[in-house]
Order: structure tokens, then C-alpha cells, then sequence
């Protein structure tokens, strides 16, 4: 037994207001909250963009905008989202709630952890600064060769590419150090008593997805400082005349592209089974199960990468290796999906906001990873490779199963951050139009891209058009019913119904114990766990 | 945990270096962006100059932030604010940056065996006639096919001359092993509370590290001026450029961070018990002496 308090060098000073607070917290859920505000309103900015790219494809022909400016808008959406909106939203949480799912006092590298924080505005702006630039005449705009950097094209681009190449830079930088924080935190804060296999599962979700994030990222930044060199240094890493090869390249990308689903995955994978105990009031079932699971599609996630350029030419006995080996995560994921269900089964459940959201996300993220399983075939993959198939499919791999994840999150943990309940009402709202308008969007584009539509193209063959169109009326409709969900976080900020410090009638965990919202400095003293 | 004999965990209060830290890697990478734009478009040739400043100033900032930083650790350290448990936090978290290091490395070394193993002998195996890489010999050391890839023609320097193992790299080699030694012998005199020792120990590791600097600035002089052997003599070229100058840029941040840990040394902010940044640059010189050894074996050797 041992009582915890931190030192309070705060308490010699006043804290700073205004900006200078949120400039210089070291305080785990100053910055949560940060992270949690930059992800949102780069989804509205991420989200924006693709409204563009709708707006474009809602009849064949050029209507809206140059294919360079298209190609441009669909680099950005996918870095934003992705490395802007989701991965911070997933990393808010963790400074959130890992310290209080496991009894510390704070984070374990406080200034580290804003340092963190602080990169991600800057690489935001340089992703988003060549927009500006070509208005007033400087350069061609933004990257304009999808999120892949693929090249020889990313070779010849403008400087878009350079301020992406170092966006990914100052990303991975803060990837790295929010990594090593959780890292630390999780190895030397936990709270006496709570051994590795007692963690909550949101905290084994992070464990191994910073693992992932310190082994890969250091990897996209090895490969996409070649880039650099390629391009202004003469060197000639992805050119044939010199030796190199520009197929190097996607291996070394999707080296760490690959982890990076897993990434964006895992810790949704965490909350998710803890949601789902909570409203069906009994514990979470299999437990060790689900955390063999973790590890061992964590581990898999590293030695699969090329199935995504099955396509690009490889010798056969490999495309039969990346292709099996990619089946076998289905194994692992079969067994989170019989836990997740089997939690469910015969519990008494309710179904408030976060519990549709967790459930629904079940059940969209099931057809994700089955399309993924269709596309991880090597057969087949020659006819969906490129094509709107695969958009949908990551779309429900990585919308449905990471925003709608997150945004369960967040309503499950609104209440315990704010001290106030949201409105139940207009989230089960947002619930149903996020769910029917996703499905109207993507449903659609599976189609589509069976029947031939490429991507990453502003024009396509007329036979497409119907399916084109019901796809923007949704994606529309998708997007502003987001507006909803901005609503209300904002109106459960500034007030509501006050939330009990145990919120959920069936929830566990330490967090719950703390009141609501948890004070400035949460567990004092460490509490004891049996 | 029940290890934790002290219960007080130390948070720090606000620090504004972090994020001032942010702005001046922003304004570095804006202003090197802009510095070597002309590359890619001739009209943006105005933009060369004041990118370079840009890039000066943001490097400024950015040291100075480290700098700030780091001395507040220092200053932390020094009036006991650090105890078992913050100290097992940084032994972990440097751990993990190394770990971070190492992927980065592999980046690199992935590539070279890529080259050597699957794109050079792809080349040479393609049909003389249907491409432009015609008496293609498939042995590295290679500077590629040579031919006409983007519109920019490649063309093979024939007196090009390659490295060679047991000239300079051998010197390097053993200079950084001594120095590993060094170092070692340097900490055992910390645990031992002999500061003659250690001071000299440490002495001798920034010197070693230096030489091993200036060795390789020799061999890149070398290698620009009579060798013909540059960044741009295709596969070769730039993977050794690549590998050993990362690693170079490793070695002098390791110089730095030595020279800080001697001058801590001489005004005596170590003790036998505690002295983690003793020891976490320790572990980085080691490891920056690992990455060498396999740089002497794969790039040099074999």
C-alpha cells in the first residue's frame, strides 16, 4: 500500500490563463482536450474538402475543378483525416482517460507530452499552406498524389510535396513522442495493484498500437526523406536509370501503411469491448483472449504490407505470402468479434448513444473487414485494385470503424470530461443519419467499382452516373448531419443535466470513481486495485 | 507499484519551450522548402534567399529551445526533483527512442539490401533491346544502368572509384569502438566516485567521437574531389551518402550531447546513485557505435 501524491510545482505558481495555458499545460487533460479540439475541427476541415470532391463526381465531366486541384483535394482529405483528425482524436483520448483508467497521477513525460501536442498545428498548416500559396501565385498547389506519395509522380510534383513530405515529418515526430509517453505511462504509472493483465483494455489497445507507431513511423520517414533527396539532391533511389526502383518505395510506404490501419484500429478496438460491457451490464468476456488477439494482429500487421500493390509486380511465391499471411489476421479478428459478441449475449442491455454507436460500429466494421478479406486475394485483387471498391472498403474500415468508434468514445466519456450529460435525444439523431448516410454513400461504391469505376479520377463513364449521384446526395447529408454532433459537444461543454460520477449505470473502471468532471489533478493518491 | 519507495511522482509545471520548439521546426522546414524550390520551378528563384534566412532562424530557434529545455531537466535534476520512479520514466522512454532510432536506420539499410538483392539484378535481367540500360553488368558495387529516366538523362562516370573497407573505414571503426570502451570506463568511475577518471574517460570519448568526425569529413572531401563519388552516382552513391551521413548527423548530435555530460561531469552534477544523463547518452553512444558496425559490415565489407 502505498499512498501516491505528485509534487505540485503548480501550486507555487498561478496557473496561466488564456492562451498561455493551453501554450504551456503540462496537464494530462489540457491537453487530451487539445488533441480532442485540433481532431474535430480538422474532420470539418478533412470533411470539407471531400464535399468538394462529391460535388465533383455528382455527374461525368469536368465540372467544379481542374484534375490537378481534384487530385490535390484528395491528398489532403486522406493526410488530414488520417493523420489530423483520427490519429489525434485516438491520442486525446489516451492523455485522457490512461491516466485515469489507471490510477496515475498524470502522464509520465508531462512536457514531452504537450511538445506532442504542439507539432500537430504546424504540420497541419503545412499541409494546408500550399492551398494558399498557389492563390497568391507561389507554386501549384498542394500534394497532388494521394495520401501514397507514390513515385515517379511525387518526383516531378511541386512544392506540395516538399511541405507534405515535412507535414509527415513534424507528424511523426509527435507520433513517436506521444508513443513513448504511453509507453512510459503504461509501464511505470499504473496504480499498485493493477498488473499488466488487469489494465483495461483500452490501455492494452494503445500499448500495442504505440509499439506499432515506434516501429513504423521512423520508417515513412526514412522513405519519404529519400523523396526529398530524389528530388532535389540528384540521387537515385526510385529511378531506374541510377538503380533504384520507385516499387522500393511502396514497400518501404505501406511498411508503415499497413501498421497504420492497425494504428488507427486498435486503440477503438480497446474502448469498444468497454463500452459494450458497460451497457449490457455484465463483464467483458475474454479478456485474454481479446489482448492474445491484440498482440497478435499487431504483430501480423508488420509482415503483410504488400497486398496493397499486389498489382505493382512482384515474384508469385511472394503475392502468396503477403496473401495468406494477410488472411490469417482474420483469425485474431475473428476472435475479437465472437468476445465483442458474446459480451452482448444475454446482458441486460440499453441502448443509449454510445452503446448504437459501439454496435453499429460492429456491424459496419464486420463488412470493412470482409471486403478487406475479398481484396486481400490475389486473384481477385487484379479486378478491385484502384478501384472504388477499395475506396469503400477503407472507408468502412477507417470511417466507419474509426470515426464512428471514436465518436462512441466520445459520447461514452463526454459526460465524465464535461460533468454534464449530452443531449441523448440528438445523439441517437446523429447515430441514425451517420449510419444511413455512410451506408448510402459506400454501398453505392462498391458497386461501382466492381462494375469498373477507378479512383482517384474527377471524370467517369456515364453508366455511373445514378449511383455517382445517390453516393454525393449521401456524402452531403453524412457531412452536415456531422454539424449535429458539433452541437452537441458544444451545448454538453457549456452545460446540461449534471452527470453522476458513475454516468453509466453498469460502468467499470477507475474513472468512474473520480467525480465528474475529474478534478485538475486526478488520483493525488493512488488508489489500490485488487 | 510496490517499487515506488518515494510517493511523490513529479509533475512539471507549464513550459512554454515545447511549442516554441514547434514553431521553429516549422519555420526551419518552410524555410528549406522554399530554399531549394527553385528545383522544381524556375519562377520561385526569388524565394531561394529568403528561405535560406527563413531556415537559419528557424535552426535558432530551434537549438535555443533544446537548449532551454534541456537546462530546465538539468536545473529539475540538480535540486532533486527527480527520484526512482522519474528516473525508471526516462530509462524507459529513452529505451523507446532508441528503439525509434533503430526503425529509422532500417528504413535505410531495408534499401540498400532492396537494391542490392532485388532492383540492381532486375535491371540487368531485362531484354538489351527493349530498354535503354544496354551492357548492363549486375555487380555492386553499381551506379546503375544508366539511360534516360523523367526527361533527365543518367549518365555512368566510368573512372568512378568506391570505398573501400580497410582504409579510413577501418580507422573510423576502431575509433568509435575505443570510444564505446571509453565511455564505459568513464561510467565505471562514476559508480566508483573517482571524478579524475571520469573526466578523463569522458575527455577521451569527445575526442574519439571528434576524430571519427573528422575522418569522415576527409573521406566525403575524397570522395566529392577524386573519386567521383557522389549523392548523384545512382544506387551506390546514395545509399552510401544516405547511410553513413545520417549516421554522421547521429554521431555529431552524440558529440554534443557528450560534450554537455563532460562539462556536468567537471562541475560535478553526478553522483554514483543518480546520473540517468550520464547514462542516456551512454546508451546513445552505444547505439550510434551499433549502427556503425553494421554501416562497416554492409556498406564498406561486403
Amino acid at each position: 500500500m502505498s499512498t501516491t501524491t505528485i509534487t505540485h510545482d503548480e501550486e507555487h505558481h498561478d496557473h496561466p490563463t488564456g492562451i498561455m495555458r493551453w501554450l504551456t499545460t503540462t496537464n494530462h487533460k489540457d491537453i487530451g482536450t487539445m488533441y480532442l479540439t485540433f481532431s474535430l475541427i480538422m474532420f470539418l476541415v478533412g470533411g470539407a474538402m471531400v464535399l468538394g470532391i462529391r460535388a465533383e463526381l455528382f455527374q461525368p465531366g469536368l465540372q467544379l475543378m481542374k484534375p490537378e486541384f481534384y487530385n490535390q483535394l484528395i491528398g489532403v482529405h486522406a493526410l488530414i483525416m488520417i493523420f489530423s483528425a483520427l490519429m489525434p482524436a485516438a491520442t486525446g483520448f489516451a492523455n485522457w482517460m490512461i491516466p485515469l483508467q489507471i490510477g496515475a497521477p498524470d502522464m509520465a513525460l508531462p512536457r514531452l507530452n504537450n511538445w506532442g501536442f504542439w507539432l500537430l498545428p504546424p504540420s497541419a498548416i503545412l499541409l494546408t499552406l500550399p492551398f494558399t500559396l498557389a492563390l497568391f501565385g507561389i507554386g501549384d498547389g498542394a500534394i497532388a498524389t494521394g495520401w501514397t506519395f507514390y513515385p515517379p509522380l511525387s518526383v516531378q510534383g511541386g512544392i506540395g510535396v516538399d511541405f507534405a513530405i515535412f507535414a509527415v515529418h513534424l507528424l511523426g515526430i509527435s507520433s513517436v513522442m506521444g508513443s513513448i509517453n504511453i509507453i512510459v505511462t503504461l509501464f511505470n504509472m499504473r496504480a499498485p495493484g493493477m498488473t499488466l493483465m488487469k489494465m483495461p483494455m483500452f490501455a492494452w489497445g494503445w500499448l500495442i498500437t504505440a509499439f506499432l507507431l515506434v516501429a513504423t513511423i521512423p520508417v515513412l520517414a526514412g522513405a519519404v526523406t529519400m523523396l526529398l533527396t530524389d528530388r532535389h539532391f540528384g540521387t537515385h533511389f526510385f529511378s531506374a536509370a541510377g538503380g533504384g526502383d520507385p516499387i522500393m518505395f511502396q514497400h518501404l510506404f505501406w511498411f508503415f501503411g499497413h501498421p497504420e490501419v492497425y494504428i488507427l484500429l486498435l486503440p477503438v478496438w480497446g474502448f469498444i469491448p468497454q463500452i459494450l460491457q458497460t451497457f449490457s451490464r455484465k463483464p467483458m468476456y475474454g479478456y485474454k483472449a481479446q489482448v492474445y488477439s491484440l498482440w497478435a494482429i499487431g504483430a501480423l500487421s508488420v509482415v503483410v504490407w504488400a497486398h496493397h500493390f499486389f498489382t505493382a509486380g512482384m515474384p508469385v511465391p511472394a503475392l502468396l505470402y503477403f496473401m495468406y499471411s494477410t488472411m490469417a489476421i482474420s483469425l485474431p479478428l475473428a476472435v475479437l468479434f465472437f468476445c465483442w459478441i458474446k459480451t452482448m449475449w444475454r446482458g441486460s442491455m440499453t441502448f443509449e448513444t454510445p452503446m448504437l454507436f459501439a454496435v453499429g460500429w460492429i456491424i459496419l466494421f464486420g463488412i470493412g473487414g470482409l471486403t478487406g478479406l475479398v481484396l486481400a486475394d490475389v486473384a481477385a485483387d487484379a479486378q478491385y485494385h484502384n478501384s472504388y471498391f477499395v475506396v469503400a472498403h477503407f472507408h468502412y474500415t477507417l470511417f466507419a470503424g474509426g470515426i464512428m468508434g471514436i465518436m462512441a468514445g466520445v459520447y461514452y466519456w463526454l459526460p465524465k470530461m464535461t460533468g454534464h450529460m449530452y443531449n441523448e435525444k440528438l445523439g441517437k439523431v446523429h447515430f441514425w443519419l451517420t449510419a444511413i448516410a455512410f451506408n448510402m454513400t459506400f454501398i453505392p461504391q462498391f458497386f461501382l467499382g466492381l462494375a469498373g469505376m477507378p479512383r482517384r479520377i474527377p471524370d467517369y463513364a456515364i453508366q455511373f452516373t445514378e449511383f455517382n449521384e445517390i453516393s454525393t446526395i449521401a456524402a452531403f447529408a453524412l457531412g452536415f448531419s456531422q454539424l449535429l454532433f458539433v452541437y452537441n459537444i458544444v451545448m454538453c461543454v457549456k452545460g446540461g443535466k449534471k452527470a453522476t460520477d458513475k454516468v453509466w449505470e453498469g460502468a467499470v473502471g477507475l474513472e468512474w470513481t473520480l467525480s465528474s468532471p475529474p478534478p485538475y489533478h486526478s488520483f493525488t493518491e493512488q488508489p489500490t486495485v485488487n | 507499484m510496490a517499487s515506488h519507495l518515494e510517493n511523490q511522482y513529479f509533475v512539471p509545471h507549464g513550459s512554454i519551450y515545447p511549442s516554441i520548439l514547434s514553431v521553429g521546426l516549422l519555420t526551419m522546414a518552410s524555410g528549406f522548402i522554399f530554399s531549394v524550390a527553385i528545383d522544381k520551378s524556375k519562377d520561385l528563384a526569388y524565394l531561394q534567399s529568403p528561405g535560406k534566412w527563413m531556415m537559419i532562424l528557424g535552426a535558432v530557434i530551434t537549438t535555443a529551445m533544446v537548449f532551454k529545455w534541456m537546462g530546465a531537466v538539468i536545473t529539475e535534476s540538480l535540486t532533486n526533483k527527480y527520484k526512482g520512479w522519474e528516473d525508471k520514466s526516462f530509462r524507459i522512454g529513452m529505451i523507446t527512442f532508441i528503439c525509434s532510432e533503430v526503425a529509422f536506420f532500417m528504413a535505410f539499410f531495408g534499401t540498400l539490401f532492396y537494391m542490392r538483392i532485388i532492383s540492381i539484378p532486375d535491371l540487368a535481367g531485362y531484354d538489351a533491346d527493349i530498354t535503354p540500360y544496354k551492357n548492363f553488368l549486375a555487380t555492386w558495387p553499381s551506379q546503375g544502368p544508366g539511360g534516360i529516366v523523367l526527361g533527365n538523362e543518367f549518365k555512368v562516370n566510368a573512372g568512378m572509384e568506391f570505398m573501400k573497407p580497410w582504409g579510413l573505414a577501418a580507422i573510423n571503426t576502431g575509433l568509435l569502438l575505443t570510444s564505446g570502451a571509453t565511455i564505459t570506463w568513464a561510467h565505471w568511475a562514476l559508480i566508483k566516485n573517482n571524478r579524475t577518471q571520469l573526466i578523463l574517460g569522458m575527455f577521451a570519448t569527445v575526442a574519439l567521437g571528434i576524430a571519427f568526425l573528422a575522418c569522415q569529413a576527409v573521406e566525403y572531401h575524397e570522395a566529392y574531389t577524386h573519386m567521383g563519388l557522389t549523392l548523384g552516382s545512382g544506387a551506390y552513391g546514395a545509399t552510401f551518402f544516405m547511410l553513413t551521413g545520417f549516421h554522421g548527423f547521429h554521431v555529431t548530435l552524440g558529440t554534443i550531447m557528450l560534450i554537455v555530460i563532460l562539462i556536468r561531469c567537471m562541475k560535478g552534477h553526478f553522483t554514483p546513485e543518480h546520473h540517468f544523463g550520464f547514462e542516456g547518452v551512454a546508451w546513445y553512444w552505444h547505439f550510434v557505435d551499433v549502427v556503425w558496425l553494421g554501416l562497416f559490415i554492409f556498406v564498406y565489407w561486403l
